[in-house]
């Protein structure tokens, strides 16, 4: 019975160390931001890693997500009579929800996995180590310019995320199905409000924080064996996902 | 001078240094030897901070770089230059820009200067108009040869070289072995070097030091070390499966 109480101290113990070190490292990741030399071909270097390599699987999951929301609300809303809002039903369920979690999702798969893995493999390989020796923080170089792209990037995959998914809609709803142009957009006008936007972007932005911050650091910690890295893989896309849905539950909860 | 004093390093449950105590002389080149495992390399890098003791001081020109701060140990590692086993070169540049990276980052050099210095190095290592290639593109004896020409581009004072010619032919490593050689004669750093090529090492090493079981069983200038009837030392350099050393 001690013992089992010993093992459960030892594990609870393990795990808040282990949420210690992955906020310290947040915060040494965004103090190192202020400090010189600035970092910015890095930061729109990673832009284009995050963002622009992400754009055509963002782009097609958006286009599917609102042909797939187009269909199913046009068939739930038209047992009630209600098919004029299909604009709305889309729109607010895309910019609250569906926009930022999807795309978070799409963005982890994309880009975070490969992030953890080219740090990982740096750390396996010495390369972190060898910038260490030459007094150059990997922290700064590495992890801070990663942070402020996903950022940057997040919130703007998002926005793009979130209007491809309404043409989606609109092609199965208005195209296919026989929605009145006019009702679905001014449906949409009338009922989304500039509250629905900027909850989508704050969830987005706090995604793009999880993913760069969850990925950089499993990276950095992967065990120096070549299944250290896909286990750090592993470890930073599985844990991207619960923190991205738990967290968009409590800003969800706040944010109503 | 660099003096490691009573160092300690367990990972885990296993101890691996177990109070070493050590004097590295300024420019002089001293070749750490030992069993596989032993811990050398641990030992290599306590000497740059890289790991960090449970106990004990590294000592670098008189400061403890083991209890400083990160700014204090950045000027400090300004002062070496490694090269790692496996070069360590960063994968997302070219050669002549990992050769460039510490010049880029560390100096307010000219970009003209900086081509120009990294042009020299890498035809003084062998690797004349090669700079446009990748690591991944590179044998290993070209990726050591690019490690060595980043290590010695800030002309350090101190070069850590950790198992330079591990997985080299011989005639690869002897020729890596003549440019160590070479290039301290030019620039007259303080070398350490980790290594199991025995006895090719030798030739260029002024002192050995022998790490076993945790501690330094012997060092002292090569001739004498070659020459020592410590019984550790003797079983290592005559490849004996029995005696102090447990092999197996």
């Amino acid at each position: 019975m001690l013992s089992l109480i010993a093992q459960i101290g030892r594990t609870t113990l393990q795990q808040l160390g282990g949420m210690g070190r992955m906020f310290l490292f947040l915060l040494s990741a965004f103090a190192w931001v202020f400090r010189p030399p600035p970092r910015f071909r890095l930061i729109i270097q990673h832009i284009r890693t995050i963002g622009v390599d992400s754009l055509s699987v963002v782009l097609l999951s958006g286009v599917f997500t609102g042909m797939v929301m187009g269909l199913q609300g046009y068939y739930s809303l038209r047992k009630f009579n209600a098919e004029s809002f299909l604009g709305s039903a889309v729109a607010l369920g895309l910019l609250r929800e569906l926009g930022p979690v999807l795309s978070a999702f799409m963005v982890t798969g994309r880009t975070g996995s490969a992030m953890a893995a080219e740090i990982g493999s740096m750390k396996v390989t010495e390369q972190i180590d060898a910038l260490y020796s030459m007094a150059i923080n990997p922290i700064q170089y590495l992890v801070s310019p990663r942070i402020i792209a996903g950022l940057i990037s997040m919130p703007l995959l998002t926005a793009i995320f979130d209007v491809v998914g309404i043409y989606g809609a609109y092609l199965i709803g208005v195209g296919l199905l026989g929605v009145s142009s006019g009702s679905y957009f001014a449906g949409m006008q009338s009922s989304v409000v500039f509250h629905d936007v900027s909850s989508g972007m704050l969830k987005s932005l706090s995604f793009g924080l999880i993913i760069t911050w969850v990925c950089c650091y499993k990276g950095f910690h992967a065990l120096p064996m070549a299944t250290g890295v896909g286990q750090a893989t592993t470890e930073s896309v599985v844990l991207c996902f619960v923190l991205i849905l738990v967290w968009d539950y409590f800003m969800t909860s706040v944010m109503l | 001078m660099i003096r490691v004093v009573e160092l300690y390093k367990s990972f885990g449950q296993q101890p691996v240094l177990k109070g070493i105590n050590l004097e590295l002389q300024t420019g002089k080149i001293t070749t750490i030897i030992g069993g596989s495992g032993c811990g050398k390399t641990v030992l290599l890098k306590h000497l740059n901070a890289l790991l960090l003791p449970d106990r004990g001081s590294v000592l670098v020109e008189g400061t403890d770089i083991t209890k400083i701060g990160e700014s204090a140990l950045n000027t400090i590692r300004q002062k070496f230059g490694v090269l790692f086993q496996g070069a360590a070169l960063l994968d997302s540049m070219t050669i002549a820009e990992n050769v460039a990276f510490p010049l880029r980052e560390k100096t307010e050099l000219a970009e003209t200067e900086i081509e120009k210095r990294v042009e020299e190095r890498l035809d003084q290592v062998g690797l004349e108009g090669m700079g446009y290639k990748y690591p991944a593109e590179m044998s290993g004896g070209m990726k050591k040869r690019a490690g060595l020409a980043r290590a010695l581009v800030m002309e350090p004072e101190i070069v850590l070289f950790d198992e330079p010619t591990t997985g080299l032919d011989p005639l690869l490593g002897k020729a890596i072995h003549q440019l160590i050689r070479s290039m301290h004669g030019k620039f007259g750093f303080t070398g350490v070097i980790v290594s199991h090529d025995i006895p090719e090492v030798f030739k260029i090493s002024d002192r050995v030091a022998m790490l076993a079981n945790g501690v330094i069983a012997e060092v002292g200038a090569t001739e004498q070390f070659v020459a020592s009837k410590n019984p550790i030392v003797r079983q290592f350099l005559e490849g004996e499966t029995e005696g102090p050393l447990t092999v197996l």
